[in-house]
Order: structure tokens, then sequence, then C-alpha cells
């Protein structure tokens, strides 16, 4: 059969796609996105995470026809969806205060509450002696950058879905507690790190995401 | 032509320095969070196929009948192949033994073991064609424990051995045992005021990688072939695979892919020689890549275990003796298990200092899954076991635990069960000092101002309790694992290292076949590299075998060993530069022939800091360029009948406090808290010593509550080959691991550092199990520990 659906905001077409193929095969073999990982193909490890119309989903459990029309976002293209998402909200932000104005009002954008870490505490974490071209050249996602600096990479074989799940995460929870970090984070198994670093990462994510945007 | 995917060279490099001691961050860290990493499962070629291997439905059976035919006629199948197809008369592999067959040869051994091999233009049609290969089994008695293997009839799993174990073991059934004996056990025991004795069972845990066992098979014009592969030693391989091919190991040219983990699980070949078989039948390029399920029978697990122990103690707390019997699994075939065994009987009285002791240790062979490396490697077993055994004296002697662990503690100069003095520092007391004083989690911390939150307390989201029946304990733990390849084995690695000027910058690369399986090796290359010739930009070579031997990246070797070996062709490299330099400038400043000559921030200074030149002036146009073997100071065999000898290079220590919750009456545990303290000689990279310590922190935990490997004991089959029933620690179930990193420098080590990534596997599982026992007042005997363990419902 022929599946159609949008990549990363690009139309992809795929043909002579066999009807028990998965969406994570189809993007993997077929289109050239061997990014999202294939680890258990069984929807327990959550390494082939992508968002399909906005939803985190195992792209291991999703038949390739279920995409049709459909739009899917993988770690290929996080950079560019999270650049997309701060613009939307710089703007929309901008409306916002515009009519704050109008109604002379002056409040904060964005609320906070539980105990999640603050800038500096985040920054506890970060790396000293960064020397490597790490990111140079290359425009990366807030959560992209910070799982680097963070060390939250080993074999890296879980991080693309990581990934993708912690942008949505911060994207709902922009200001999460560690409990709501785990529990957000728990359909993603790492066989390396012991989830500190991950931990660490997604912490400060969120810090530079609140103090910097 | 390259295959797609093809590791890409990683460059590092920028204004500040990035040397030994600091926290340089990944090289190939970019890749890895853009999906532009290229895995051995990522990789691709034009026209490929795929390969499916054929595994046996039964444990042990003689093959009556094999039938291809209908495989073969599917449409989009170019190949099958069973053992009658192999190339040439070596048609088994093995890491020390040539036991294990590439296929089948008319019996297997092992639930699980390959029988055929197919390859198709799809995934599916190559599965379903697998699928419809005729076997007829018929099924032998299994063995499945030490009385079935080593009864007056038992069966023999291998009924011809010739390897150079069978002379000194009691029953071919048994792939290799070592005995230790120093002292006298029998009369210090004399001397003992209390004897506990305990019987332990370890289960088999499995490394669980997560990137599968992979890679990409390309047939090349000269007859030979090139493989894209994930592993852990590519020269090891290569020397498995090339006489299989009947191909010249020149002719076999291995690449390094992405390697998603290893673990040990990569030391042994999976899919290797069968990807490389269907490419040279077929002339066409095969990947093959396993599923989850398949790789659970595709890898060696961690050996299972039954362990007793007896130890005696004086009234004020001294040791007098231990005794043990260690019996591990091997399974169907020998993979690492006599290493296993060397290592489980030369540490099974952990990092303390008793003199009369009286140990065995052996592997079966058996019809259970095979077992071999994983980290820790038979010193995680042991360790389980002795440290439940200092819990049991220190109660009976009425002591504290850690107190009793400190008088009977190792030092610098205490002799092993093997007559070898350790000859750097052993901080075991001061680690259980360090970790005891870490502040503790404070109590009750689910409680919040909106009521119980759940997902701080035992069986989280399942919502089964908001802290009644829930009891906290802590537990500690401390162990003793060697690094390096131990027992006289030639440990070596090579590291080719160029400098040259490009641009007018001066520029370092690295190029060895070590494998980067995620523990760092590149980043830490990089930065010897930069420290040692002063120079910022380094460039890591994709690893090959174009390039000498790196050894294997296990036993925590690789920073020691090759990390060693980069060092010392960059010193070499920084001769052959300074002898350029005093040829070329010598007459224009008497330090050159005075001075000690350094390389820093891209000049050649003095020791005492002035400049002398540009690095780029020196070089010019000439690069210059180093390939050399490294070794360590060597080890010695052990005696096979006293277990004397010097068998060990170094060693690593870490300590363990465990603090958990248990609900009582549901048997559920949550770990509070698992703080380390650990010796690392000297951290090269902070950060990924921390990550490393972490990671293999947890591996611990899951061992201790979550993770086994299910067998039927009836008929060796595996019970729980997938994610859905083997569990691993998720990040809820994984607490916070403060670490405390002790530096004490091995002077026999470069930089005086240690190999750090085993030791915090051994301590972690005894420290939660001491904790379990400390809530609850069970005895409990083995690991993993379960809610029915708790409840009294096993």
């Amino acid at each position: 059969m022929r599946v159609n659906f949008t990549v990363n905001g690009r139309p992809q077409e795929a043909d002579d796609v066999w009807e028990g193929e998965s969406l994570l095969y189809v993007l993997r073999e077929r289109m050239g996105l061997p990014g999202s990982k294939n680890a258990c193909e069984q929807g327990e490890c959550g390494s082939c995470t992508v968002r399909l119309d906005g939803v985190p989903v195992c792209s291991c459990l999703v038949a390739a026809g279920q995409a049709e029309g459909r739009e899917v976002v993988t770690v290929e293209g996080l950079a560019e969806f999270a650049e997309d998402r701060a613009k939307d909200r710089a703007k929309n932000g901008a409306e916002e205060r515009a009519e704050d104005r109008t109604e002379g009002c002056s409040g904060t954008v964005r609320g906070s509450g539980g105990a999640s870490a603050s800038l500096d505490a985040a920054q506890r974490w970060r790396a000293h002696g960064t020397d490597s071209q790490t990111g140079e050249g290359l425009e990366l996602a807030p959560i992209q950058q910070a799982f680097i600096d963070a060390g939250a990479v080993q074999c890296g074989f879980c991080t693309p879905g990581l990934l993708v799940a912690a942008d949505e995460m911060l994207e709902r929870n922009p200001d999460p507690t560690d409990a709501d970090i785990r529990e957000a984070l728990s359909g993603n198994l790492c066989r390396c790190t012991g989830y500190e670093k991950i931990m660490d990462a997604v912490r400060l994510a969120a810090a530079r995401q609140s103090e910097g945007v | 032509m390259a295959a797609n995917g093809a590791p890409t060279t990683i460059t590092q490099g920028s204004q500040t320095r990035g040397g030994i001691g600091e926290s340089t961050l990944r090289p190939d860290g970019t890749l890895k969070v853009t999906g532009e990493f290229a895995y051995s499962s990522d990789m691709w070629h034009e026209d490929m196929l795929w390969g499916q291997i054929l595994r046996s439905t039964v444990a042990h059976a003689e093959i009556v009948s094999l039938d291809t035919s209908e495989a073969l006629a599917t449409p989009g199948v170019y190949a099958v192949m069973t053992y009658d197809d192999l190339p040439t008369d070596v048609r088994t592999y093995g890491l020390e033994i040539r036991d294990t067959p590439v296929l089948a040869h008319g019996k297997v051994r092992h639930h699980g073991e390959p029988v055929a091999v197919v390859a198709a233009d799809h995934p599916e049609t190559a599965r379903r064609a697998a699928a419809k290969i005729k076997v007829e089994y018929k099924e032998l008695p299994v063995v499945t424990d030490e009385a079935s293997a080593t009864a007056p009839d038992a069966v023999l799993v291998h009924e011809n051995r010739d390897d150079h174990h069978i002379s000194h073991v009691p029953h071919p059934n048994i792939v290799h045992r070592q005995p230790i004996v120093r002292g006298d056990a029998g009369a210090a025991a004399a001397r003992a005021d209390v004897i506990v004795r305990g019987d332990y069972y370890f289960g088999m845990q499995d490394q669980a990688f997560l990137g599968p066992e992979s890679g990409l098979a390309v047939p090349a014009e000269d007859g030979g072939v090139d493989l894209y592969i994930a592993t852990q030693w590519l020269h090891s391989d290569l020397k498995q695979i090339a006489p299989v091919l009947g191909l010249p190991e020149d002719k076999v040219r291995m690449t390094l892919s992405g390697v998603g983990g290893a673990f040990g699980g990569r030391e042994d070949l999976s899919m290797q020689i069968h990807a490389c078989l269907l490419a040279m039948r077929t002339g066409k390029p095969v990947k093959i890549v396993y599923n989850r399920f398949e790789s659970f029978f595709g890898h060696v697990h961690r050996h299972p275990a039954r362990l007793s122990y007896e130890h005696g103690a004086t009234r004020d707390g001294k040791l007098t003796h231990m005794k043990c019997r260690i019996v591990l699994d091997g399974g169907a075939y020998a993979s690492a298990s006599p290493a296993v065994v060397g290592n489980a009987s030369s540490l099974a009285v952990g990092p303390y200092a008793v003199d009369d002791v009286d140990i065995e240790a052996l592997a079966l062979y058996s019809n259970n899954p095979p077992c071999g490396a994983m980290r820790g490697f038979g010193a995680v077993q042991a360790c389980f076991a002795y440290e439940a055994q200092m819990d049991k004296v220190a109660k009976e002697l009425g002591m504290d635990p850690v107190e009793f662990r400190r008088i009977n503690a190792m030092e610098q100069g205490t002799l092993l069960p093997t007559g070898q003095p350790v000859d750097s520092p052993a901080p075991v007391a001061e680690l259980l000092r360090r970790v005891k004083a870490m502040p503790m989690p404070p109590e009750r911390q689910w409680e919040s101002s909106e009521g119980a939150d759940v997902r701080q307390l035992p069986g989280g989201l399942s919502n089964t309790t908001h802290g009644e029946g829930v009891v906290r304990g802590v537990g500690y733990a401390v162990g003793i694992k060697n690094v390096g390849f131990s027992e006289g084995f030639d440990d070596y690695s090579t590291a080719k290292v160029r400098l040259e000027a490009v641009g007018g910058v001066p520029v370092v690369t690295v190029h060895t076949a070590m494998a980067e399986v995620g523990q760092g090796g590149v980043t830490v290359h990089a930065q010897i590299a930069r420290t040692e010739l002063g120079v910022t930009q380094v460039t890591i070579q994709p690893a090959d075998t174009q390039v000498g031997s790196a050894g294997s990246t296990s036993a925590s070797r690789q920073t020691y060993v090759t990390g060693g070996a980069v060092k010392n062709a960059c010193e070499l490299v920084r001769e052959k530069v300074l002898e350029i330099g005093r040829r070329r400038f010598g007459s224009h400043h008497p330090a050159w022939a005075t001075a000690e000559l350094l390389l820093e921030g891209g000049k050649v200074v003095t020791d005492g800091g002035e400049v002398l030149t540009d690095l780029v002036d020196v070089l010019e146009d000439e690069a210059v360029e180093v390939e050399e073997e490294w070794r360590h100071r060597p080890t010695e065999p052990f005696d096979l009948r006293t277990g004397q000898g010097n068998g060990h290079v170094q060693y690593s220590f870490a300590a363990h406090r465990a603090v958990v919750e248990v609900d009582t009456e549901l048997g559920l545990v949550k770990v509070v808290e698992l703080a380390c303290a650990q010796d690392v000689g000297k951290a090269l990279n902070p950060l990924s010593v921390v990550g490393q310590i972490q990671g293999g922190t947890t591996q611990g935990l899951g061992i201790a509550i979550m993770e086994e490997i299910v067998v039927d004991p009836k008929t060796a089959k595996v019970q729980n080959p997938s994610f859905t029933d083997y569990l691993l620690p998720t990040i809820l179930d994984t607490p916070t691991i403060p670490v405390d990193v002790l530096e004490l420098a091995d002077d026999h080590a470069p930089y005086g550092l240690r190999g750090i990534g085993e030791a915090p596997t051994l301590s972690s599982t005894p420290a939660v199990l001491a904790a379990i026992r400390n809530a609850t007042g069970l005895t409990l005997d083995r690991t993993p520990v379960r809610p029915e363990h708790l409840t009294g419902t096993a």
C-alpha cells in the first residue's frame, strides 16, 4: 500500500508498504529517519517515541497505515519543532501582553508551583571546562543541549525517545517537580545512566526555559 | 562503496584546554541527541537483504531431520543455510574454548540455539520463511543444576571435550574448577567464638543493553567482506569469524558501528558470522537485527550461582576464617565461564583481611542458557553472599555491621586468598565511613500538604498504600573488583597517534580499535591527547581492524589500558617532535639541550614555562605518527590446586548505603536512596565517572529486586524473554544516587587511575538486600527479592 503523512513538517510518501509494517519501520527503513530507535518493538522501552498529531506514542505499536494523513515529529525534527514552538509562544506572548495592556493588567505569563529546581541549582550540574564542538553549528532544542551538558547521554540508544518524551512534558508542564519528571519519563527505559543525569538534564532544560525565554 | 550509516569521524577542539581531570563533553553527544549517530541497527545499503536466524524451540535434542525446501521456495528468499552449508571445517567459535556451533550440528544444547539462517528482501519475508523450515527434534534429558550435571548417570552436555580444562575438572559437565587454599581454615575455626553459615542463590541477570544485536555485512570484490558491527572487541571477533568464513583476517574488514550499550553481553559473537555467511552466499549486503525476544536468546547472561559460606569470628569482631563453595551455572557453552570462575574464587572473601581460607568455585555445563560476561563478572555473585554473611556475623556478635566491616577491612598490603598483596591504596574502611556519613534522606517524604504523593511510596502509581504498613530500612555493603584481564592473559592495547599542522593549527588524530559502547572512552582519549601534546584539536577516528587490537571493552579496563596506550603513543610522538625541534632550533636557545621540554598550548615550553617556539613551526609539513602496543604489568595464572598466584592487575572498591521503604503487607519495595562512595584513583572525566557509578549502581538495584531470567527447571526453557516480563528499573524505580568520589592514586596505573565501571554494580545489590532485611527482619538468602519472599507466600 501507499502511505502519506507529514514528518517533521514535510509531506512524505512511502510505496509498497506491507500492511503489517509499523510506523517505526517505515520511518527507519523507508524514509531514511533511523533516529527513532528499535530497542524492544513491543512498547515497553520508549526508545521509538515520536509525536503523532502532538501525542507521544511508541511508533513500534502504531501501524504505518494509522499515520495516514497525520503529523509525525521525530527526534530528527525536534530542534525545528522546538524552535517553531518558541516562536509561536513569543508571538502569542506578545499578543497576550498587548491584550494585557488594553485591559490594564500586568500578570505574568507563566505560573509556577511545586518544588522544581531553580536555574542556579540546575546549573550546578552543568559540566565545567566544556570544550567540545558539541552543538556548534547545529541548532539544538533546549532539551537536546541539556542532555549533552548534564552528561545524560552514554550509549545514547534511549536518548531520542527520552528527548521527545521530555520535550513534550516540558511543553505541558514547564515547571515540573522531580516526581512529575519521573512519572512522565517512566515509559522510557535507560540501561546506562541510572537516570540521575537524565533528571539533571530535564531540570536544567526546565530552569533554562523559565529563566531564558 | 561505503555503507550508509558508516561511522563518522569525530573532531573535537576549541579554545579551552580540555585535558584530563575536566568534565569535557562527549564528542558524539550532538550526533546522539539529533538522531544522526549511526548504530549498528541503523546501517543501510542499497539492495541489501535481511537475515533471520531460526532458533531451537527446545533445550536439548537431537535434530532428526531438517527440511528447508519450502523456505527456500518462498518468493523473496535468496538463501537458506544450515550446518551443511558452512564453507570450511571450522564450524564452531568461542572466546576461550571453541565449543559453540555456528549452526547446530545434529543436536541443540539450549533453548534458542541457532539452527538455520535465511536471507530475504524484507525482514518479514525472512521471518516467515524461517518459520517454514521443518525441524524434527528428538528430545533428550536436560541438565539443569549441579545435581543433574554430576549424577553418576548424568547426560554429558559435550561428549568429546578436548579443551585445556578437561584434565583438571572432576566431571566433564564442569567447565572449570578453581580451589584456593591459604592458611588452615579448619584449625582457625577452633579459635572462633561464633560461626555463621549461609546458603545463597543469585538469579540469572540479563545485560539488557537497549541497542539490539545487529550489523551489516557487505561482500567485497576481492572475495572478502566488510562488516559493520556493534561489539566489545573487534579483534577477538575477527579471530573467531575469519576461519569459519575461510578468509584470511585481512579480508574480513571490521568497523565498529554505534553500540547501544554492552555490559558484557557483546563479548561473545552473536550474528556476526551469520551475516557474513549470507552476504558471501548471496553476493549481496545482508543486515541482521535481533528483536528483543531474540536478543534474550542471542547473548550470554550473568551466571546464576549457588553460594555456601562459613565465616568465624572472635568476640572482639575479628574474622578467624572463611570457607565457601560457589557453583556457577555456565549453561550450554563455555563463553567466559573459566575466567568468571577465576574472579569468583579469587575475590570470594571480599575486601577483608582473612588469613585462613578454603575456597572452591566452579562453573557447570548445563542445558540452561549460556552464561558469560556481565558487568562485575563473578565478583558480583560473591559480593552478594559475603556481604550477607558480614551482616549475619555482626548480628551474631551484637556489633554494628559497619563497625564489624571496619575491623576486618582490607588495607594496602593485605594478602588476597591467592597470596597476592594488594599493592595500591585499599580504602575500604574509609569508603564505608564516607557513605555512612552522607546525610540521610528525610523520613516520610511522600507526605505533602496535599496528602500522600503515591509516586514516592512502594507500589507507586498503583496507589496501594498511603503509608500504612510501610517500614524503612538501611543497609550497607562494600566490594572489591579486579580491573583488567587476569591470570596471565596478555592484556595489551594498541594506539596510533598522529600529530600534524593543518591550516596553521596543530591537530592530533587518535586511532584505536577500542569499542566505544557508551562508556565515554572517546572523550577520554581526546583529553589524554590534549594533556600529553598540548594541542586543543583532537580527531578520534572510527574504531576498526585497520589498527592493532585494543583488547576488550570489559573488565573496567579501557581507560587504563587503551587510555594507557594513547598516553604512551602520545609520549613517543612528543619525543619525536622534540627531536625534530632540537635538530631545527637547537642552536637558537640553550634550553633545547638542557631543559625538560613540554608541549603546552600549541607551543614547546620548558618545564619552567619559557616558550621556545610554536609547535607548528617545529612540524612544518611533517606529520609525526606512532602506532604502538602498550601493556600493564604482567600477571600469572592461579595454581590449579592451591589457587596461589599474582593473578590480578588492579582493584576497584566501592561502598553503598541503601535506604528502602517496604510495604510489608504487599511485599513491595521502594528504594528511597542508594548512596555510593568509590575510590577512582584519578577521575579523568568526573562527569563520566559519576555517570558510570550511577549506572552501575542501578544495574545492582535491578538484580536486587526486579531482574531475573526465569528458566523452567523441567524443560530448561526461558520463560520471560521480553521487557514485559523481564523487569528493568524504570526512572520511577530508581532513587537518587548521591556519589562521593575518592581519588587515591594507584602508582602503577596511568595518571594513578582505577578502572571504575564495575565496582558499583557489586555492592549495590547486597546493600539493598541488607536494607530490606533491616526493614523486615527477614533472612532473605536469594536475589532478586520478589513480593512473595517478603509476604511469606513464596
